[in-house]
């Protein structure tokens, strides 16, 4: 495997996660599920009726529930449900253990016997790792990162 | 004082291990290292950091580079902060006498602690890239280091 080094912030593609208003140019987010930063941000975007696209950034000892919460995202996608488990994972950020992946997973009417494996296969990991890794290269260092026409506006929660 | 410069020796220092043990510039032969100098244990800015280059540590290794995070604090409160966040970046303390190394690496912050700064020292223990963030507050990508790291 080579480097990350610097590296351009990818466009949005097919595979991003858009998320709000439907509007040509919506923001890029980098967050994780288990950061109350960016839980902040996420309930703002939807109180004011932003459009944005979700790509993951977990730090494992910075939020060590956020790799499990990503891949389940990723998990339900496979399954059609992103949106729905990314609002049900920031709706109760305390409840990111095993048994609350699967319980949401059950009341969004996935199949969790199909979520489960999923969130734990080499594909799921390398689909949130690819997320990470185009933020690693574009210079992200923190959570939220907020891209505004490809450049990055720095987001302390109290500016956002 | 600025960071000390890409082509020149590394200075002689005497850091502390976390069993206190000295770590001088004998240890960074014969492999790539990178200091991380960062300038207080447990303050937000250096937490982040040192999450995040620990996060792509298997990365760096790939690329035959050891990390070490160094600051003033003492060995105490460095093993206090790594066992804190969870991370096995291996801590150099710089605690006595206060901030020597710091000042061979040119990083000394004139208030008492380490700037911000990124120092890539060769296996011939040449300085072959060194950063210095703009203010304590910027936390420099792993990004960089990797670019650093292409560039040899």
């Amino acid at each position: 495997m080579g480097g990350l080094g610097s590296a351009p912030l990818p466009p949005l593609g097919p595979e991003d996660h858009l998320l709000g208003a439907d509007e040509d140019e919506p923001l890029i987010v980098y967050a994780d599920y288990e950061c109350p930063h960016c839980a902040v941000l996420h309930a703002r975007l939807v109180r004011d009726g932003g459009s944005w696209a979700f790509r993951h950034f977990p730090v494992r000892s910075k939020h060590p529930r956020a790799w499990a919460a990503a891949c389940a995202a990723e998990a339900a996608a496979l399954q059609g449900a992103f949106r729905q488990m990314h609002m049900a994972l920031y709706a109760d950020r305390a409840r990111l253990e095993d048994p609350h992946l699967w319980e949401r997973a059950r009341a969004l009417g996935l199949d969790v016997e199909r979520f489960d494996a999923d969130r734990r296969s080499d594909a799921v990991l390398a689909r949130v790792r690819r997320d990470f890794e185009s933020g690693v290269r574009a210079g992200v260092v923190t959570t939220p990162t907020v891209f505004e026409r490809g450049a990055m506006r720095p987001s302390a929660p109290d500016e956002m | 004082m600025s960071v000390v410069a890409a082509g020149t020796p590394v200075p002689d220092f005497v850091l502390r291990r976390e069993d206190y043990r000295r770590f001088t510039q004998d240890d960074l032969r014969g492999k790539t290292s990178v200091l991380v100098f960062y300038p207080h244990a447990f303050s937000p800015v250096c937490t982040d950091q040192l999450n995040l280059y620990e996060e792509v540590l298997d990365r760096f290794a790939e690329q035959g580079a050891t990390l070490y995070g160094v600051s003033c604090d003492s060995v105490w409160a460095q093993r206090a902060f790594k066992e804190k966040l969870g991370i096995t970046i291996e801590q150099l303390s710089d605690f006595e006498p206060k901030g020597a190394a710091c000042r061979a690496f040119g990083v000394y912050h004139e208030k008492g602690f380490p700037q911000r700064a990124l120092v890539m020292v060769d296996p011939d223990g040449v300085v072959q890239w060194s950063y210095e963030a703009p203010s304590p507050a910027d936390l420099p990508g792993a990004n960089l280091i990797f670019d650093a790291l292409a560039a040899r």
